[in-house]
């Protein structure tokens, strides 16, 4: 009797070691597949995109079918001026309702106003692109670099709210009772104390929302549309480099989705290097 | 001196007014999106009515607009893409709390979220070409030939169609999935742990009765916001989808979503009732989006307090 429940417990010890090693592995394996297709996009990427990348890639205007060379250089620009733009609209809202919501939010206000960033950040960025749409491109009766800008302002605001609250939060709180005990007026404690040293933290976040839209491209679609020139009016199209790559890749030309993937590439490059440095930069000072 | 402390007052009330202000706007802002997109989309749900969202047939020359195949094509890639995604990003999630520790959890949890910052139109462009043909020429060919007989399978290898765009959408969902599951995973306390440990449990065990059984309703909260942003994905989607109003069981054929649909045909619109139409689907993108999002912030939040202070 004794001996086979010793056998039993055995057998069933057995048992449990396999499950244990092939359940862990199964985690090991599916975190492999996970990040597998990070990889790929790299691979592809560098390959195919690395060999149109020229000067004239970043100088020159497109080319017509057919004709070589050509680059991106009025999509780049495009870029560049649709985000400093929607960083004008994002930058300041989102930073003023992340203040707001740590600063004076209490209980259910906070909460609510908390919740509404969610929701606004959970919109599908399409979404946001009929959004603008219906109350810029719409009355204004044209695709304009205005419209785009706004677009991406918008995906900016819940971004930037959320990142500088998450940095006001770890201010202590004996830092704002010591200005406020020492007279100094409340706005001038937040905005010299508290602003002051949470700078370098708050602008993180605004670097890393810059990162997040600059690869936006359904929002732009029926907002700043494209162009194939040089535009710099806020009241006409303007071509972007997300944009351009989208309309390149789904084209039947080969040199135009050559020139999609040295976008694709310009941009991850971009994006990455914004990544890895706000990361590694930011985060030890920490 | 009063006077002086009044000034004071005045500074201060201004900074705050105009904080107060932003902060409100944000909410203003979700009611004007209600507002607008209702606006806009008027035209066509008070012709056609609530049925506009299950009519079978999408045809701006004709003036017939019904959405059906666009909310199938949604539902069924975010349902493929969930089903991939939820047990790979549990996996990794697993693996960056409970399993590898110091550099490979540092770098494991630094590429996942390098994921999620690849922009969508570059999935696209890699789906389209790259996975668009090797399931054309390697994976779908080796399915029909064996598997042919099942209705999901049948039918030509094109590549692009529901198969392409759920495995792109779940790549693009896992970080998603992942952080929040790995939050959640953070957040049970660590005795949980050591007492299943100390009663002689493997590692696994562990992992399946103190981690994976109290973050039942937490992972459920996860895997709502992945299929929220899986619904409204729109480049990659509309890259690699084929682009056609059809509605059929083959994982093979190609159709439509509701955002690559607006993406492809809202700068041509042909007529004001192709643009109602358009935002109205965009409006039922907007109604959903909120509706997974307050559910699943809901869930992950409660899941979080339950927790805290025991940790």
């Amino acid at each position: 009797m004794r001996e086979k429940l010793k056998s039993v417990l055995s057998v069933n010890d057995f048992r449990r070691k396999v499950i244990n090693v092939t359940m862990i592995s199964l985690i090991v394996i599916s975190s492999l597949i996970a990040i597998f297709p990070l990889m790929s996009v790299f691979v592809f990427v560098f390959q195919k995109g690395f060999s149109t990348l020229s000067l004239n890639f970043f100088t020159s205007l497109p080319a017509p079918v057919g004709e070589m060379g050509g680059g991106m250089a009025q999509s780049l620009l495009g870029s560049a001026m649709l985000i400093g733009l929607a960083s004008l609209i994002g930058v300041p809202w989102g930073i003023a309702s992340g203040i707001y919501i740590t600063e004076y939010g209490h209980g259910k206000s906070a909460w609510f106003l908390r919740f509404s960033n969610d929701l606004l950040m959970g919109i599908p960025s399409i979404v946001v692109g009929l959004f603008t749409y219906s109350f810029i491109v719409a009355p204004m009766k044209g695709f304009s670099l205005l419209a785009g800008s706004i677009a991406l302002g918008i995906i900016m605001i819940p971004i930037v709210s959320r990142s500088t609250e998450e940095i006001l939060k770890t201010v202590p709180q004996h830092i704002r009772e010591a200005g406020l005990a020492l007279g100094i007026s409340r706005y001038r404690v937040i905005l010299n104390i508290i602003l002051r040293g949470s700078w370098g933290g708050i602008l993180t976040g605004v670097i890393l929302s810059v990162a997040r839209i600059s690869g936006e491209t359904a929002p732009l679609l029926f907002t700043s549309f494209n162009n194939q020139y040089w535009s710099g009016s806020l009241t006409q199209p303007i071509s972007s480099l997300p944009v351009q790559i989208y309309t390149y890749a789904i084209s039947p030309f080969e040199d135009w989705q050559k020139q999609a993937w040295a976008g694709a590439l310009v941009l991850i490059l971009f994006i990455f290097t914004i990544n890895v440095t706000v990361r590694f930069i930011f985060r030890k000072n920490k | 001196m009063a006077k002086k402390r009044k000034d004071l007052h005045i500074g201060d009330k201004a900074f705050y007014w105009i904080l107060k202000v932003m902060a409100f706007g944000i909410i203003l802002l979700l009611l004007a999106f209600f507002v607008l997109l209702f606006k806009m989309s008027w035209p066509v749900l008070s012709k056609v009515g609530p049925s506009f969202f299950w009519f079978n047939d999408w045809n701006p020359v004709t003036e017939e607009y019904g959405a059906l195949p666009f909310i199938f094509g949604t539902i069924a890639t975010s349902l493929i893409a969930l089903f991939l995604a939820v047990p790979i990003s549990l996996g990794a999630a697993l693996l960056i709390t409970e399993i590898a520790d110091g550099g490979v959890r540092k770098i494991l949890g630094f590429l996942v979220e390098m994921l999620a910052a690849i922009p969508s139109v570059v999935y696209g462009l890699w789906g389209l070409f790259v996975v668009v043909p090797f399931l054309r020429e390697t994976v779908q060919p080796f399915l029909s030939k064996y598997f042919g007989v099942l209705p999901i399978f049948e039918g030509a290898p094109l590549g692009v169609g529901l198969m392409a765009s759920g495995i792109v959408l779940a790549i693009m969902i896992t970080p998603t999935i992942a952080t929040i599951s790995r939050e959640i995973f953070l957040t049970i306390p660590k005795v949980y742990k050591e007492g299943a440990l100390a009663l002689g449990a493997t590692r696994w065990e562990m992992i399946r009765l103190s981690i994976l059984k109290s973050s039942v309703s937490g992972i459920l909260g996860a895997s709502i916001l992945g299929l929220g942003r899986a619904l409204g994905e729109t480049m990659a989607v509309a890259m690699v989808i084929g682009n056609r109003a059809e509605i059929s069981a083959s994982l093979f054929s190609p159709a439509q979503s509701m955002a690559s649909l607006i993406a492809n045909e809202y700068a041509e619109a042909s007529g004001d009732m192709h643009l109602a139409s358009l935002t109205a689907i965009g409006f039922g993108l907007l109604i959903v989006s909120f509706f997974m999002n307050s559910t699943a912030r809901i869930i992950v939040w409660r899941v979080e307090r339950k927790y805290k202070g025991t940790r």
